[in-house]
């Protein structure tokens, strides 16, 4: 069946099948291939996305649910002026080695700063709980998140300097 | 892992989803989040026919106070039940609930209404019902219908609700006097179903007396589980330490736990124990 979505902003209709998962669509057809596919369980979050702004597991959800709906992916994160501030927070707090799950991760924290601008530290763990890293030890992402927090309200921007433990 | 092939409808009213639902007979399913439904499909453990996605139905997500009831519609997505100022307000069992239940995103879809008609005992809700004496309405094409949670679940993924209807609404009394209700589930990591989990809810007189106790056990029987003995054992009581104790010994031998990964089944005995405990201890502080 044919449906209609705005992926970054850019108003399309694609045909699916009604068992496409979203996440195909947007890898396979849509050619968006910032949205990964990790464990295809909803357990890792890697494909997380937004939908009309709420953060979702794409690989748990039908294309054809989202019919009319408006998609963010990690490629609507880019805007002229350069990098999202989350972006920027995430490069220069090391926030990532392999990167595999960087995009779900950045996506879901979209929508956590959104609802919870200054969030602390057990927010913020509590908040990413359904986007699993194997890299980091998670402590450079949590920093991240406080800096891309502080950058998105113009507060006092914290130390981006490795810390030794 | 793709499902396979099916129909899909999504239809804009509740007649229109029960027409379609009683033409199509069991061959149909209805999908609310889907967040259970879907990872079953990928799996092939099922393979219905036709979905009828019933999230462009409007008027199936609320939570409102009336008649003495929280109503919350089917459709209600979990981060709705929890960002609830009325829910926050009476009832911090759905917050204890909601923050163990699956990932925020996954919560952002999954839906109160689907949690219970999913029929399985590892989901979280259920325990929570049954603790605070839910009710669910059922909706079929002759009309709605009241049903106690206590003769809801009917066996392994079996429900009350019968081929041609939808589960539309979940009540629960609202408190009255000094009322504590509290849930924990233990879980190996965050996502995961619950190795044991337990619900309480107590009603005190003035003088600390129990006037009616709730408490419902996750995943550790075929149904969700009331644990019958255990609350009858603090009714009439001041919910001292030798209550409590005796409370939750009964639970421990009252669930069916079966073993898996998350544990032995004299394992999950002792945990089904020590949380009942300490959720009683919980809905008391709570109470008070």
């Amino acid at each position: 069946m044919e449906i209609k979505i705005t992926l970054n902003g850019t108003e399309m209709t694609a045909e699916v099948e009604p068992r496409t998962l979203l996440v195909h669509l947007i890898r396979e057809k849509l050619s968006s291939t910032g949205t990964h596919i990790g464990c295809d369980t909803s357990s890792c979050g890697a494909c997380t996305l937004l939908i009309d702004g709420k953060s979702a597991k794409s690989c748990t959800l039908l294309a054809v649910q989202v019919n009319g709906k408006a998609i963010t992916t990690v490629e609507g994160l880019l805007t002229v002026d350069g990098l999202h501030p989350i972006q920027e927070a995430f490069k220069l707090n090391h926030a990532l080695h392999c990167g595999f799950c960087t995009p779900g991760m950045m996506m879901r924290v979209v929508e956590l700063l959104e609802k919870n601008p200054d969030p602390s530290e057990e927010e913020i763990r509590w908040g990413i709980s359904g986007n699993l890293c194997r890299c980091t030890g998670y402590n450079n992402i949590v920093k991240a998140i406080k800096y891309a927090s502080a950058k998105m309200r113009g507060a006092e921007l914290p130390s981006t300097e490795p810390e030794f433990v | 892992m793709i499902p396979s092939s099916f129909e899909y409808s999504a239809p804009s009213t509740l007649d229109e989803a029960l027409k379609m639902l009683n033409a199509l007979g069991d061959e149909a399913k209805i999908l609310a989040g889907g967040h259970s439904l879907i990872p079953m499909m990928k799996l092939r453990f099922a393979e219905p026919g036709h979905l009828i996605d019933i999230n462009n139905i409007p008027g199936l997500s609320y939570v409102k106070e009336e008649g003495g009831y929280l109503t919350i519609g089917a459709m209600t997505r979990e981060v709705e039940l929890e960002e609830s100022d009325i829910a926050a307000a009476k009832f911090p069992i759905f917050l204890d609930a909601a923050k163990l239940i699956a990932d925020p995103q996954v919560r952002n879809w999954g839906t109160i209404g689907g949690n219970l008609a999913h029929g399985d005992a590892a989901n979280d809700h259920p325990a929570v019902m049954i603790a605070l004496d839910a009710e669910v309405e059922i909706t079929g094409q002759d009309g709605a219908r009241w049903v106690s949670i206590n003769e809801f679940f009917m066996g392994f993924y079996m429900t009350a609700v019968q081929e041609g209807e939808i589960l539309t609404a979940i009540r629960v009394p609202l408190p009255t006097g000094k009322n504590g209700n509290s849930y924990h589930k233990n879980e190996r990591k965050v996502g995961d179903y619950a190795t044991a989990g337990v619900a309480v809810n107590i009603t005190l007189d003035d003088n600390g007396t129990c006037t009616s106790a709730g408490i419902g056990l996750t995943n550790v029987n075929p149904t969700p589980l009331k644990a019958v003995r255990s609350e009858q054992a603090l009714i009439g009581t001041k919910i001292d330490d030798e209550a409590i104790n005796i409370a939750a010994q009964y639970a421990s031998e009252d669930c069916s736990p079966s073993e898996d990964l998350r544990g032995s089944e004299d394992y999950k005995r002792r945990v089904v124990k020590a949380l009942t405990k300490r959720m009683i201890t919980k809905a008391l502080e709570r109470a008070n």
